[in-house]
């Protein structure tokens, strides 16, 4: 018997005859006999807890971990420091082995720190209101141009070059099977081209959608491009990193509508790519469009202040096929560390992390470039990733790197062919000026 | 008193529960690296809080919370089995946490052979010919699943399958994931035997329907017989067969959707493969495909060529990318340490334990809740409380009262063709005591509702909060937290 199931050989006979069946085939007396599975699954027996841990333990070895290997790597994932409370606390089995919060009465936890999470993003965001998120910063960004498109009845996207690549192959799947026409921006300078804003703005645009800083680290205009898509009627929707909102102006006070972006960088592990969360959050017209679960205070009987799963009639348990969206989950232990990061980093702790990356990819960059080996592709105001052009292949250049126990930049030709030799690298407040000297001597060599 | 502060109303500048180390680099002013115009002039209003407040508020929370951990959690058609500690030890292990998505692919072997294996064994248990990973959830897994079906018809240049075919008892997430991909949808009834109503599926069936989508067994917990001659109606009029995994824990080794006729599955890891459902997520939910559909499948696919795992980007037809990197990598490390804890044998046990424990319950219940579909079920049971609404009583007070009995309450009013539906699903994981207790406590509460419908009509007396307006907050929505507006609330 596993150690995972309760019912014993004797309990099991006493129970068939109470259901008053003569066999366990007889519970599967509808399964017709051509479908019913007559050979054991090709699966492997099974492990004791001993042989699992060994067998997990050696496939996890042989990848090489940020422990072990000193990162330089961002592009949409980074390695930022997570205090160890944040582990223990999410460890806690009632946050973790609960579901959706259907029951407000006994899921007080989940809902309190929900709404306390809402509070926080749009505090960051400069938004209004916020759900209580989704599976990550890229479908965030695509529910949103799904959402401006049924709001405002516009059946185009313009989308900037510069937003993560994969967002916009994202997009453009979603987009290819409804109907939605998505139009690239082009980049200027590592920026979005104005003048290519204007030309290719419409009646029909929905609205755009830019990341800042965007995926080469650059913080772009955003007062401006805002502008140019308000006198449009279009709506001004931007992906933004958290972290940068600690001392950058929030995308609210500059214009945005919608502000979503990758939630990764608070509290979550970079895990091979997942799970993170996507943030959502708008203004506060746009409240009984958004999609995904939202989190509001009431009051019970006595009157104590409770939270609920609330404007449900947007969803699809309720509205099925005209739902806002199909989704019917968020990322809700993902969530609870991010506002458990912004707790615990607070008002000051998150302003010195945004600052202290700030410094040190500046310092990078600039002793990059002083060896003379590395220039310039961009000359913007960038926040703690930054593209320069190497004079070796990239791809050599990060294998040199990985023999030296260093994980380096991004390809950016990968995405971007005319920037051929474009490496972009990603300094976190993790990093320390050794490891930073290090790394540049190493890749100068 | 049971009102919980806010984070924010703990906090007091000059309180931190963080220590960063000192910056090493030569530091200079962000104005000069930064254009003064993008810079911010006041700090986002975070908490500011000891860590031991932090600590404390967060532990409080959990405690107002209901886990698996907690007691019995026999949530219809959501499988809220235990959640094996040793697979979160293993998600844990720095290889598998501390890795990032686009290091090189000869230093993340060990990931890319779990994923290829995992997708394997996938394949394996739903019949199907290979499985994506990418999916992060059940509804994604759908939306993905629906793309691919849409890809396929338009790929052989048939741009007329416009419509997809629900079933009246299906999940929300059907009709809206095909919806969001695009799609018609045309409801088919359920006959009297809870299955598809063949007569209405032929009439359905046209030039025009892409597919249909079924969850089998369906939400009321039945195995629908007639699957086979389901498969062919569908097939011979050039439409695809969807299967919704969300119940696959009732047919592992028994049965597989593969051989039942279906042509596209998506499973639900945080279902079936007992990883954790976190309060509402992260979920997985890969989807599978036969091998006519394969190219279809979201890019990048984890393949293995001399020995190398690598991910292929090189996929002409693919539908694309449908979620940043791979998926929710973490999640499959637990699915998969759940699947090699198993082991082949382990799988079927846990269909067959999850049926006969379902049926237990309903075999000791019917004489006191109105059964609607009086049979041999699967993995959970629909009662309804239609007798108790005899004395006032309703199913959403059934609900509550079981809270006080340190319960989690089944699902209820779902599926929406069962008046006052309790769904009810134990899993295999509960003992024949635990699953007797809360027969015991079902027919008190019962009992209660005849002789004293008040008891259960106030219900609940034990919790934290008492029932939360859920009308006002919806009506007046406060959706964060203001240091003005929340003075007296």
């Amino acid at each position: 018997m596993s150690r995972y199931l309760g019912i014993t050989k004797s309990d099991r006979d006493y129970m068939l005859k109470e259901i008053g069946v003569k066999s366990m085939r007889s519970l599967f007396s509808d399964v017709p006999e051509q479908v019913y599975l007559d050979r054991e699954l090709n699966i492997p027996p099974a492990l004791s807890e001993m042989e699992l841990v060994a067998k997990m333990k050696s496939m996890s070895e042989k990848n090489l971990d940020l422990d072990h290997y000193t990162c330089f790597l961002g592009a949409g994932a980074y390695d930022h420091f997570i205090p160890a409370a944040i582990g223990q606390l999410l460890s806690r089995q009632e946050f973790f082995t609960a579901y959706t919060p259907y029951q407000p009465e006994i899921s007080q936890g989940t809902l309190q720190s929900i709404f306390e999470y809402q509070t926080m993003i749009c505090e960051l965001t400069g938004m209004e209101v916020s759900n209580a998120s989704m599976y990550d910063g890229a479908t965030a960004l695509t529910e949103a141009a799904i959402m401006a498109s049924e709001a405002m009845k516009r059946k185009e996207i313009l989308v900037a070059g510069s937003v993560h690549p994969e967002s916009r192959k994202i997009l453009k799947t979603y987009a290819q099977f409804r109907d939605l026409k998505i139009t690239e921006v082009r980049s200027e300078e590592g920026t979005i081209d104005q003048e290519d804003l204007r030309n290719k703005l419409n009646d029909n645009t929905a609205a755009l959608l830019i990341q800042s800083p965007n995926f080469f680290g650059i913080i772009e205009d955003l007062a401006s491009a805002g502008e140019i898509v308000h006198q449009n009627k279009s709506l001004f929707i931007v992906s933004a990193d958290p972290i940068s909102l600690a001392i950058l102006k929030s995308p609210g006070e500059l214009g945005a509508d919608i502000v979503v972006g990758e939630g990764q960088a608070l509290g979550n592990p970079l895990s091979f790519g997942g799970p993170y969360l996507g943030f959502f959050a708008a203004k506060e017209k746009w409240m009984r469009k958004l999609p995904g679960r939202i989190v509001g205070q009431t009051k019970d009987k006595e009157g104590i202040r409770g939270f609920v799963l609330t404007l449900q009639t947007r969803e699809q348990h309720i509205r099925r096929e005209k739902a806002t969206s199909n989704i019917c989950s968020n990322q809700g232990l993902n969530a609870l560390a991010a506002a458990m990061y912004m707790t615990f980093l607070g008002k000051e702790g998150l302003r010195e992390v945004a600052g202290l990356s700030a410094q040190k990819a500046h310092y990078a960059y600039g002793q990059l470039l002083n060896t003379g080996k590395f220039t310039p592709i961009f000359n913007k105001p960038f926040f703690k990733e930054f593209a320069v052009k190497s004079e070796q292949p990239v791809e050599g250049l990060n294998s040199k790197l990985l023999n030296e126990h260093i994980i380096g930049g991004y390809s950016l030709v990968r995405d971007y062919p005319g920037i051929d030799g474009g490496w972009l690298i990603s300094v976190t407040e993790k990093r320390t000026k050794d490891e930073i000297d290090k790394f540049v001597r190493k890749a100068a060599e | 008193m049971k009102e919980k502060l806010l984070i924010f109303e703990m906090s007091k500048p000059g309180r931190k529960a963080y220590s960063l180390p000192k910056c090493d680099v030569p530091e200079k002013d962000l104005a000069s690296m930064i254009n003064p115009e993008y810079l911010r002039a006041d700090a986002p209003n975070l908490p500011e809080v000891s860590e031991l407040d932090a600590v404390r508020h967060y532990t409080q929370l959990s405690k107002r919370n209901h886990g698996v951990d907690s007691g019995f959690y026999p949530l219809g058609s959501c499988t809220m089995k235990y959640n094996p500690k040793v697979n979160e030890v293993i998600a844990g292990f720095d290889g598998f946490s501390k890795l990032h998505p686009y290091q090189d692919e000869s230093s993340a072997q060990g990931s890319l052979e779990l994923m290829y294996s995992l997708s394997e064994m996938l394949s394996e248990i739903t019949g199907m010919d290979q499985v994506s990973l990418q999916p992060a959830a059940g509804a994604h897994g759908e939306l993905a699943g629906l793309m691919i079906i849409k890809a396929y018809h338009r790929n052989r240049n048939d741009h007329r399958r416009i419509k997809i075919i629900v079933p009246d008892s299906a999940h929300g997430t059907n009709p809206a994931s095909s919806a969001v991909a695009g799609f018609e949808i045309v409801e088919v009834k359920s006959n009297a035997d809870g299955g598809i109503d063949i007569e209405s599926l032929k009439r359905a069936m046209n030039d025009e329907v892409a597919g249909l989508m079924l969850t089998n067994p369906n939400t009321l917990g039945l195995f629908d017989k007639n699957i086979t001659e389901i498969a062919d109606i569908v097939h011979d009029a050039g439409g695809l067969l969807y299967y919704d995994g969300a119940n696959l824990n009732a047919v592992m080794g028994i049965a597989r959707p593969g051989d039942m006729g279906f042509d596209v599955a998506h499973v639900n890891l945080h279902k079936t493969f007992s990883t954790p459902h976190g309060g509402g997520g992260p979920g997985s939910g890969p989807v599978g495909v036969k091998e006519s559909l394969i190219p279809f499948l979201p890019y990048p696919v984890v393949s293995m060529k001399d020995q190398k795992y690598y991910l292929d980007y090189d996929r002409p037809l693919s539908i694309g990318k449908i979620k940043s990197f791979y998926g929710n990598f973490s999640v499959m490390v637990k699915a998969y340490a759940y699947i090699l804890s198993m082991g082949s044998e382990g799988l079927k046990t846990v269909s067959e334990t999850a049926v006969l424990n379902a049926n237990y319950i309903a075999a000791k219940l019917k004489d006191v809740y109105y059964v609607p579909y009086d049979r041999i079920c699967m993995h959970e049971c629909v009662l309804s409380g239609a007798w108790q609404m005899k004395s006032g009583v309703s199913t959403l007070d059934i609900a509550k009262r079981l809270l006080d009995f340190g319960y989690h309450p089944p699902t209820i009013y779902f599926p929406l063709i069962v008046h006052e539906a309790l769904m009810v699903e134990p899993t295999e994981c509960e003992s024949l005591e635990t699953l007797d207790e809360f027969i015991e406590v079902m027919r008190t509460i019962a009992h209660e509702a005849e002789t004293d419908p008040g008891m259960v009509k106030n219900s609940p007396y034990t919790t934290v909060v008492s029932r939360l307006d859920e009308v006002q907050a919806a009506r007046k929505p406060v959706l964060r937290w203001n240091k003005d507006t929340n003075q007296e609330a």
